[in-house]
């Protein structure tokens, strides 16, 4: 009853992608969407390389993960094995807020304050529009993300292997890196996993501060546009119905659900294959 | 690693290089926890500092405007009212709904784990996604336009999943023994989940419903997909009106190249940061309340 109704979103989600995907490969070439290296919908002549958009993605996606995978290993370390009890219940409220801010905020940071004070200090001829500073706030914004899952993960190694360990005379750092983190593997790869996915997926951070240019760079001092900026900027314009404009919203947000998919599986896998029963 | 013989000195240098090697680690880790801590109260000055002067009761009874000097926020604060009210209407319901089913009265069955694995990855799916749905499924298949209505119903979809896994957890939480207690005097299924169960579980459930509004509050990219209007300048009357939302205000300014009209976005963000610490902080009353009382 109630819960067929999220069968019902799934099915929606695809069957939408789909329908529209399918009417926009009717004009445009499957070969050409994925080997062209222009996206430019509104000039003639119309390229439609989704690669510029894949790229710009993916040099975002990579620079937060760059920040927040170590980082948030690190939290999660701190938490788990150090942090004595009060300092663990102030600092656990002080993440959930980081990651409760709404995007649109980190946005405007990224703009406002990151990109003129960091990002233009390191390197004076960055563009306005630049991935690196859409990438170190998305870092942040998902270091929470990685942190709470991972702690979970450490704290379900039962405290016998930890006692074990310190009998044999290791040190808490021994203790920490050589058997609670490699116990605890499983939940930190995945909590890596849909910290990237979230970082794929995004969308307001980049709208506002890595730029509208659909560009094939590994520069991160260039602006690029992602996946998600297009589909947001292209739907501020007027884009009639049926268009191939309209068309291209649905087959981006199509290669954007699939990746983003195909990892949240991947993580729900590596969580049931490879967790450690105790 | 195997060193057979030691000498007391050398066993000496080596425990003390691994207890500087060790605290050296503590020290990596404390600084890389601060690093959240820090950025949050950097971003808090600065939005502060950034719109502090525009904040008056006139920005928020005024409607925006071309001119930085008369702009305000009245109609995305009604709008984000409105969207929000009838996003509570239809998620809530439907989400326990869906949690009460799964944890009370589903089998164990290999099409029910499906739903639940389902129910997962749609908590994972990019918001953007959403709003794709919601523009060729409520804006233009059902013909509702760029209203309240579509908003709602995008947004409700997008937290669905979080207010039932919340409700689940919170279900989970209630223990055999009073569901037992319940058939043994004689109670019904869905007296025992009515009666007992949900009484027992509103708290969490509550808890879950509170973040889930709070998530929605500030999502801004499924709203501008459907198309949600950056420059209305009246209150909804109807739930087929047009509106915007703060967090679209606050994207419009922030696109503007004006200085003034960024600092704008700044005051935006300080009444739309409160608005969520207030629910956040609900939110954490309740379930320490709720912790209390389970304990005692």
């Amino acid at each position: 009853m109630c819960a067929l109704v999220s069968v019902g979103t799934t099915l929606g989600i695809i069957v939408v992608l789909m329908t529209e995907t399918f009417s926009f490969f009717k004009t445009v070439p499957f070969w050409d969407f994925i080997s062209d290296t222009q996206w430019a919908p509104k000039f003639q002549p119309q390229h439609f390389g989704i690669l510029p958009l894949v790229s710009g993605t993916l040099l975002v996606a990579l620079g937060a993960c760059v920040v927040a995978l170590p980082v948030g290993l690190a939290t999660a370390i701190f938490m788990s094995e150090y942090a004595p009890d009060r300092l663990r219940r102030t600092l656990k409220p002080i993440l959930e807020i980081l990651a409760g801010i709404p995007t649109v905020v980190y946005g405007y940071f990224a703009l406002t304050f990151i990109t003129p004070n960091i990002v233009r200090q390191l390197n004076p001829d960055a563009a306005i529009f630049n991935a690196f500073s859409a990438a170190l706030v998305m870092g942040i914004m998902i270091i929470p993300m990685v942190a709470s899952l991972s702690e979970d993960a450490m704290v379900a190694v039962p405290r016998s292997l930890r006692d074990g360990a310190y009998a044999l005379g290791g040190s808490k750092l021994q203790v920490s890196l050589r058997i609670v983190v490699p116990a605890a593997l499983s939940g930190i790869i995945a909590s890596f996993i849909l910290a990237a996915s979230r970082a794929i997926g995004e969308t307001m951070i980049v709208t506002i501060a890595a730029g509208a240019v659909p560009n094939l760079t590994a520069n991160p001092f260039e602006g690029v546009q992602t996946m998600t900026a297009y589909i947001a900027q292209t739907s501020l314009g007027d884009t009639p119905h049926g268009s191939i404009e309209f068309m291209t919203i649905f087959a981006v947000g199509m290669t954007l659900f699939v990746m983003t998919f195909i990892l949240n599986i991947i993580a729900d896998l590596v969580v049931r294959r490879y967790r450690e029963e105790y | 690693m195997a060193v057979a013989i030691t000498t007391p000195a050398a066993y000496k240098r080596r425990t003390s290089g691994m207890k500087k090697r060790s605290s050296a680690f503590y020290g990596l880790t404390l600084m890389a926890t601060l690093v959240g801590v820090v950025f949050l109260v950097v971003l808090m000055v600065d939005v502060v500092r950034d719109g502090w002067r525009w904040l008056d009761w006139d920005f928020i009874t005024s409607f925006p405007s071309r001119r930085p000097v008369d702009a305000g926020i009245k109609s995305a604060l009604f709008g984000t009212l409105w969207l929000m009210g009838f996003t509570a209407l239809i998620a809530f319901p439907l989400g326990v709904g869906a949690a009460i089913y799964l944890q009370e009265y589903a089998p164990k069955h290999w099409a029910i784990s499906l739903i639940k694995l389902n129910i997962t990855n749609l908590a994972g799916v990019p918001s953007i996604v959403y709003g794709i749905l919601g523009l060729a499924v409520f804006v233009r298949g059902m013909e509702m336009g760029r209203s309240v209505m579509a908003g709602a119903l995008t947004m409700s979809l997008l937290i669905l999943p979080i207010i039932i896994i919340a409700a689940q957890e919170a279900l989970k939480a209630v223990p055999d023994s009073l569901r037992q207690a319940s058939y043994a005097l004689g109670a019904t299924r869905w007296q025992t989940t009515w009666n007992v169960v949900l009484p027992q579980a509103l708290p969490g459930v509550l808890t879950g419903n509170i973040l889930a509004l709070s998530r929605a509050i500030g999502e801004t990219a499924p709203l501008i997909v459907i198309g949600a209007l950056t420059f209305i300048a009246f209150t909804p009357t109807s739930p087929l009106d047009q509106f915007t939302v703060l967090p679209i205000q606050t994207f419009n300014w922030v696109s503007r190249p004006q200085a003034d009209f960024q600092s704008l976005a700044a005051a935006a963000i300080i009444v739309l940061l409160v608005i969520l610490l207030t629910m956040n902080a609900g939110a954490i009353i309740l379930r320490n309340k709720f912790q209390r009382r389970s304990e005692g």
